[in-house]
């Protein structure tokens, strides 16, 4: 416990969160996944957008920055591609990732950037109290679907996949050692690496749809999902409209601020006498 | 380095003169008249060991410019009118969190897609109030292919010494406009960065110097462990909605800069001593006012100019000390009214400010202006 506490920032503590939310579980997940990889705290950076689960960053003692909805991958691919040296990790929300920031989230996965990103995924938008996200099932309630949202959901992880992410996984609040597990590998892979957590959020998703409290969330998450390798030993009809966990993608691709530092190199060479104007600082911290 | 004398374009001298001040990170998004920055980055950036990226959106750009900012980098975005729009919410979160970035806006015509291809300056008053809320920044106005090249080295120690979003705004006239221009030899020149904490111990990264009221920003990735947010925050970079907590942190900020208003002034004056009548313009409008006023003076009548080149924070003291002569303001500007508003306000008392704008796309010609000086006799 102690040894886990040293990774917050315990004069920012308590959070704002509210009882039973499953944003402390998947923070804790990423920080105890760090803590096994025994990564340098001053080598990391983590960024977030605006929501519920973009707040964990404030609570962490890394170099965080909590930047506007939506645009976390933007900011850190600045972060990365300034720095490749450095793990840059976002920390975003299912209206933030999925919704405002859906673009920045695709074109990171194209790129194939060395971001770690955990999506905080909790059907719906918890900051502003309730409302419909771009991840709200069909037919389920919020704010702004009080009569049932007849808009479809994505299949975020499908989404991430398609659009080039190499590294995409799934697991719950429920599945613990299953979600820490999947943070590990995404933060041990070399390329953009999305991790979608299913989470409660009890105060508004629960409530609004009668599912009860954080503990029936919790269930009611668990009942939907089935992991990857056990669905395939699964009849069709007991797969049918199950959510898949587990690792579910994964290849090596060649990372884009490693080919760009190649691009470097291989122009520096066609150019050897090209250089800035003397006196005027060079690019010293440019040598990662 | 020896001077040399080179023919180049606005947008090229904008991004030599970022290169030359040690442009380290460009993300940008291709948009008329601006594109050219992006595609000189793209191919001169690498050569001294920088980075180019081509976002997917402006509001990334700015987004990403400002995340490398964070690890130490000086970065740049270009853009225009639509595109700066799209900023807007990030240039406030750089405002806020006083992180370096140097926008340049090589204004079009506006609103929306406008006319892309034809100069405008209708950006004067989204430069400064386009984000929410009251903040800091600083823009400069070039009024030629040198000055392009002046107030982006000027836009990068600025941004670099006040932590503020600095705007370079040109126009799609000056963009592309080529002049000979003979580079300044910046020889053991060095455009400082921010300054930087000597060590982690007890930082705390918004706690203001007394003097400049600037906090010293320690880079990302070197063992500070800090806290950046677009929450207002106190000294520590602790998110705090604390009434006292947000009004030192919005006071300090504003005055930061405006504070400095006539120190970083930067003007260009003739023959205003004994004019009766001022013409005050800038960037590409004030080269028809500028001809136009000599040829009024040549008729021997009491004309003077002033050029603006800091546009914000607007120097409103130099303003008004300068056109104390005047009996009549004419300002000539490719929109309706905005730079003359700030004149009003700034040294309109009793005096009448004519409006002479234009906003069809063309830019002004000699004859326009000298007419509306002998009108206002
Ligand atoms: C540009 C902008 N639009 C809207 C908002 C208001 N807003 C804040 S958080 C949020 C939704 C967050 O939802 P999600 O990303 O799912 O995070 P959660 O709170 O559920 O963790 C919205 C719409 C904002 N801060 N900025
Ligand atoms: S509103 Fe929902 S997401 Fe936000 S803290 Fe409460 S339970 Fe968590
Ligand atoms: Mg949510």
């Amino acid at each position: 416990m102690a040894e886990f506490l040293s990774y917050f920032r315990q004069d920012r503590l308590p959070h704002i969160w509210c009882p039973g939310c499953g944003n402390g579980t998947v923070t804790g997940a990423l920080i105890r996944a760090i803590d096994k990889l025994g990564l340098d705290k001053n080598n990391i950076v983590v960024v977030s957008g605006i929501g519920c689960s973009s707040r964990a960053v404030g609570y962490l003692d890394f170099d965080t920055l909590h930047t506007t909805h939506g645009r976390a991958i933007a900011f850190a691919t600045g972060v990365k591609l300034a720095r490749p040296r450095l793990k840059v990790i976002v920390i975003t929300g299912d209206g933030d990732s999925a919704a405002i920031g859906g673009n920045h989230l695709i074109h990171a996965a194209r790129r194939n950037i060395d971001i770690t990103t955990i999506i905080i995924n909790n059907n719906i938008y918890g900051m502003t109290s309730g409302q419909a996200s771009p991840m709200t099932p069909h037919g389920m309630l919020g704010t702004t679907a009080p009569y049932g949202n007849v808009e479809y959901n994505f299949d975020l992880c499908e989404l991430a996949k398609a659009a080039g992410a190499t590294y995409v996984a799934r697991a719950t609040t429920y599945h613990y050692v299953l979600l820490e597990d999947l943070i590990s590998k995404a933060l041990m892979h070399k390329g953009f690496a999305v991790v979608e957590a299913l989470s409660q959020c009890p105060t508004y998703f629960g409530r609004k749809n009668k599912i009860g409290g954080a503990v029936d969330t919790l269930n009611w998450i668990k009942e939907q999902t089935v992991n990857v390798k056990a669905a395939a030993a699964l009849p069709a009809e007991k797969r049918a409209g199950k959510i898949l966990i587990g690792e579910l993608h994964s290849v090596e691709k060649a990372e884009f601020t490693q080919q760009y530092l190649e691009l470097i190199a291989r122009v520096q060479r066609a150019n050897p006498t090209y250089a800035r104007n003397k006196g005027v600082p060079g690019c010293e911290l440019n040598s990662d | 380095m020896p001077e040399k004398a080179r023919l180049m374009q606005g947008n090229e001298a904008c991004t030599m003169a970022a290169i030359a001040a040690g442009l380290e990170f460009y993300a940008g998004y291709p948009i008329t008249p601006s594109t050219e920055i992006a595609e000189i980055c793209a191919e001169e950036l690498p050569k001294v060991g920088g980075k180019f990226i081509q976002m997917e959106d402006e509001i990334g750009s700015i987004s990403a410019c400002i995340g490398a900012s964070l690890t130490g980098a000086k970065a740049m975005t270009a853009t225009s009118g639509p595109g700066f729009s799209l900023m807007q919410e990030s240039i406030g979160y750089a405002s806020l969190c006083e992180i370096p970035v140097v926008i340049i806006d090589v204004q079009r015509v506006g609103p929306s897609t406008g006319m892309p291809t034809s100069p405008a300056q209708g950006d004067l008053m989204q430069v400064r109030w386009g984000t929410h809320g009251d903040h800091p920044i600083i823009a400069l106005a070039p009024g030629n292919v040198k000055e392009c090249y002046e107030l982006t080295f000027r836009a990068f120690e600025l941004s670099e010494k006040y932590r503020v979003p600095v705007v370079v705004l040109t126009d799609e006239v000056i963009g592309h406009m080529r002049e000979k221009v003979v580079l300044p030899d910046s020889e053991g020149y060095t455009i400082p960065r921010r300054a930087m904490p000597q060590s982690p111990a007890g930082y705390k990264p918004y706690a203001a110097d007394p003097q400049g009221g600037v906090p010293l920003m320690a880079p990302f990735g070197t063992g500070y462990r800090w806290h950046c947010t677009g929450l207002f925050h106190d000294e520590n970079g602790a998110p705090s909605s604390k009434p006292a907590v947000a009004s030192a942190l919005m006071r300090r900020l504003n005055l930061k800069i405006e504070s400095k208003a006539d120190e970083l002034a930067d003007c260009v004056a003739e023959g205003l001593e004994d004019c009766d009548i001022a013409v005050v313009s800038f960037g590409s409008s004030a080269m028809a006012a500028l001809s136009a006023v000599r040829r009024s003076r040549s008729e021997g009548d009491k004309v003077g100019m002033l050029r603006l080149k800091t546009i914000w924070p607007f120097p409103s003291a130099t303003v008004q000390r300068l056109l104390a002569p005047a009996k009549k303001i004419l300002v000539p500007e490719m929109n309706l009214g905005q730079l003359a508003l700030e004149i009003e306000r700034a040294a309109g008392c009793e005096r009448p400010v004519i409006r002479l704008g234009k906003v069809n796309g063309e830019l002004f010609h000699p004859d326009e202006v000298f007419a509306a000086i002998k009108e206002a006799f």
